[in-house]
């Protein structure tokens, strides 16, 4: 009898007992149950909730290895300066690099996964019902959508605020109202601001050494446009799109997020719908502003001017915004539930990202924010869509064939010959 | 004159063990069984005592709701057991077979002459009428009513499921007499439906309206085609037959006699080969199971296809609407890392470490296995790419859920039967249980709406 037949044993044993839904959990994980089909269809198709969840992490495991290095690559780059002639095994794929993503990014991701699991433990534990996967998504996001240096208690706090509010009051997995990652990330941004914005988080090293003679600068292409200093940065597009720019751990390497992106639709795991709508929305909006600003409609001294300029598909390349759609906008729970809903959801996350962006210099993030506001709105967006299925089906009411049963007396003609 | 249903959307699963095209004679089994789960919403009246003899065709209880709609042996014998469940309900009726077959004869009816309610009469004495279902609520038909039009699926796309082309050969007197009884229960039409390859002789039926369905699994099935063909509004009723059942309600007109006899497919992996057999409604299934042969010991037995059928035994008895058994193994076993190991040997409907998108042709063997827990609803737009229907299936699982009738009507009930929905039970994510989910919902919604 090896492992498999020790765990069945113990299953068995500690079946209907208060812990067995954390026991399953761990066993669930090393093996796929033995349950078989016990009403309708007897067969099922191979897919899980485990798959499904385990496929988007796959997607995001380049963006985190990426991360990982560019963490140490802005770091030294801050303090020597970028290098000149940059090559990618030279300068990125370095152990030291990797060295301060290790010390930097790993411990992230094993509080955002240790608090995160714990909680859905006690909740699945208390309520009796299985450990839902849902947390292995926003546990992989937490930690790429935060500045590097968010201290471990805050990220604590607001996962357990995170998951409890933003998730497991609506009843856990597949209830919840906002994305419970982008609730943590608001939570974190609404109550500690200085550390979620600014021109020193984005950066390791650069809070700690703010105001002393060997303070270096953190500050993203963001930033850098909101105060209308887009000259001063000496970023190449091609930094932009792979991702040799400072930001939040993992939403710079837009080259990676693509090809996550394109293996989440191939996959048919995410919607290519929101993905592309979400696209074409902040497209529009980029242009609209260009054309502003083409028109003269704002003076070079405004303090919009900075991002109304910037060209308008370069905003898909900077900032959190690929990320934002690929990853967080493709939330099947919160995002719009009917095909044609897709649609509507995902172009005005797009469109209000970079609206966001534009008029809110301060903070000139505006991915999650738009995210969240359409998560509130995704309900309404599928009630009219729904609500026109309904609507065909009453308009056919209109010529409806109803015949009416017979009368009481074939009726009985009925009854008496047969019986 | 004929039109054509494309059906894209959808998913074939296809299955070892299809039965090859041959037929042999079941042997004939000692105790025949009524089972009374096939019956759904009817509740029997006994008319005969346990220990009567009957003869084949002779009523053995009625529907309480309508008295005159009678249940028949399917052969002569002794009424042995009445097999009862919780609060003396009845479970199964069992008959011992007499050696000699005795049948109750009735006159014959001329159906070209005959009135409607003469048919209906003929239909309900004779213990034919249970072969008509009625939809909305996929229930017997309710004989004092009047269909707006009546429909038979003669396309199959269901896994494995018998081939029609094959098991209706030879049978167009019998087809032909029924479905034109049936066409005067009807003010509208009655539509058959048949695959593209033009070999069925219920192409060449009169008094029709024939359909030339192609396109995956669901497009077989009679819902798929009303949906797209004439859809149910509230308030109306359409009627469906097998095309099977047709034949002993021809068989029935044209000799006065109930002849149980149907040609089944035994199918699945678990037998060894796999073909048709002749038997008649209620026989045990081990007469004909273990002439084919069994390749695994711990298998399961459905009567009907994978998707639809219900759970049985070897000891168990051929349902009363079923012409296909089904034999696939039990899947009650760990797979190690099963979540999130690349997998070859399943079905998917993604392509998330799953590569059946590879090989659209091959065969899989499948067991029972759910291949994971039960979840909340959590993926969209999962089922509507298996989904051909004009419904929104989550909303209108959902709306069953929580009993919500309004939005019920309003979503699109009335056009489904559970088994329309066996497809994205087949393919969710979540493993919710969608045909109880919306047979509830029906039952629900027939209790307080009717």
């Amino acid at each position: 009898m090896g492992l498999k037949g020790k765990l069945h044993e113990i299953k068995q044993k500690y079946k209907g007992t208060k812990m067995a839904p954390a026991f399953n959990a761990i066993h669930t994980f090393l093996y796929a149950p033995d349950e078989v089909t016990r009403s309708g269809s007897h067969v099922r198709s191979a897919d899980d909730l485990k798959r499904t969840m385990n496929t988007v992490i796959m997607a995001m495991v380049p963006v985190l290895i990426f991360s990982m290095f560019n963490t140490g690559y802005q770091h030294f780059s801050a303090i020597n300066g970028f290098p000149e002639n940059f090559a990618v095994m030279e300068h990125f794929l370095t152990w030291d690099n990797l060295w301060i993503g290790i010390i930097k990014v790993l411990p992230i991701v094993a509080v955002s996964y240790g608090v995160g699991l714990l909680v859905e433990f006690i909740f699945a534990v208390i309520k009796g019902h299985e450990v839902e996967e849902g947390y292995l998504v926003t546990g992989m996001l937490v930690p790429l959508i935060v500045p590097i240096d968010t201290p471990l208690w805050m990220l604590a706090v607001a996962i357990v605020f995170g998951v409890v509010i933003g998730k497991e009051v609506f009843g856990g997995t597949g209830m919840n109202i906002l994305n419970p990652a982008l609730t943590i990330r608001a939570f974190l941004f609404f109550a500690y601001p200085t550390w979620m914005s600014g021109d020193k988080v984005w950066v390791h090293g650069a809070v700690e050494r703010a105001g002393g003679p060997d303070a270096i600068s953190g500050e993203t292409i963001l930033g850098y446009l909101a105060q209308n200093k887009g000259s001063e940065m000496a970023y190449s597009i091609s930094d932009m799109f792979f991702g040799f720019i400072p930001g939040s751990i993992g939403e710079t390497p837009t080259f990676l997020i693509l090809l996550g992106g394109l293996f989440l639709i191939f996959s048919k795991i995410a919607s290519w719908r929101i993905m592309l709508s979400a696209v074409i929305g902040s497209l529009v909006m980029g242009l609209f502003f260009n054309q502003v600003v083409e028109w003269g409609w704002v003076a070079e001294t405004s303090k919009f001017y900075g991002l109304m300029s910037f060209d308008f598909w370069k905003h898909l390349i900077v900032g959190g915004l690929a990320f934002g759609i690929v990853y967080m906008a493709t939330d099947p729970v919160t995002g719009a539930q009917t095909n044609k809903g897709k649609w509507f959801y995902g172009f005005f996350i797009g469109f209000i990202s970079v609206m966001i962006r534009v008029f809110n210099p301060a903070y000139p993030e505006g991915v999650f924010l738009a995210i969240l506001l359409m998560n509130v709105f995704a309900p309404t967006i599928d009630h009219y869509i729904v609500r026109g299925n309904v609507k065909r089906r009453m308009n056919r009411l209109k010529n409806v064939t109803i015949i009416p049963s017979d009368t009481d007396s074939a009726a009985k003609e009925l009854k008496a010959e047969t019986v | 004159m004929s039109k054509d249903i494309r059906i894209k959307k959808g998913l074939n699963i296809k299955l070892v063990g299809e039965a090859e095209r041959s037929t042999s004679k079941a042997v004939l089994s000692n105790v025949y069984a009524i089972n009374l789960q096939d019956f759904h919403g009817i509740t029997p009246k006994m008319l005969v005592k346990q220990g009567a003899e009957v003869k084949a065709g002779e009523a053995l209880f009625y529907n309480k709701e309508k008295e005159d709609m009678l249940f028949v042996s399917p052969v002569s014998g002794e009424l042995v057991e009445i097999e009862r469940g919780a609060r003396r309900r009845i479970l199964s009726l069992k008959i011992l077979a007499d050696k000699e077959q005795n049948y109750l004869e009735h006159a014959k009816l001329d159906v070209d002459k005959a009135s409607a309610t003469e048919i209906k009469t003929y239909l309900l004495k004779s213990g034919t009428w249970p072969f008509i279902k009625q939809r909305p609520y996929d229930v017997i038909a309710d004989p004092n009513t009047t269909p707006k039009a009546i429909f038979v699926s003669g396309y199959v796309t269901a896994p494995l499921n018998a081939d029609l082309d094959y098991v209706l050969q030879g049978k167009e007197n019998e087809l032909q007499a029924a479905i034109t009884a049936l066409g005067k229960l009807t003010p509208g039409k009655v539509h058959v439906s048949v695959g593209k390859s033009v070999d069925s002789p219920l192409a060449r039926l009169n008094g029709i309206e024939l359909h030339k369905v192609s396109g995956p699994h669901p497009a077989g099935l009679i819902g798929t085609q009303i949906n797209k063909i004439d859809p149910i509004n509230k308030g109306e009723l359409v009627w469906t037959v097998s095309p099977q059942d047709l034949i002993i309600i021809g068989e029935l007109l044209l000799t006065g006699k109930f002849n149980a006899e149907r040609t089944i497919a035994l199918v699945g992996s678990s037998v060894k080969t796999p073909k048709y057999y002749t038997t008649k409604i209620g026989t045990e299934i081990s007469a004909f199971l273990y002439a084919s042969g069994v390749n695994t010991e711990n298998f399961r037995v459905i009567n009907g296809d994978v998707l639809t059928g219900s759970k049985s035994s070897p000891e168990g008895h051929l349902g009363f609407y079923n012409n296909t058994v089904t034999a696939i193994p039990e899947g009650d076993d760990y797979e190690f890392f099963g979540w999130s190991k690349p997998i070859f040997n399943k079905i998917s409907n993604t392509r998330a470490l799953t590569f059946s998108w590879m090989q659209p042709n091959k065969k899989y063997d499948l067991t029972t296995n759910t291949n994971g827990e039960h979840r909340a609803f959590v993926l969209t737009g999962q089922y509507e790419q298996v989904f051909p229907l004009d419904i929104f299936p989550m909303q209108l699982l959902k709306a069953c859920m929580v009993k919500d009738l309004d939005e019920m009507e309003q979503l699109g009930l009335y056009e489904v039967a559970p088994e329309d929905f066996s497809l994205t039970e087949f393919i969710c994510v979540s493993k919710q249980p969608h045909q109880q989910i919306i047979r509830e919902g029906l039952d629900l919604l027939q209790k307080e709406i009717g």
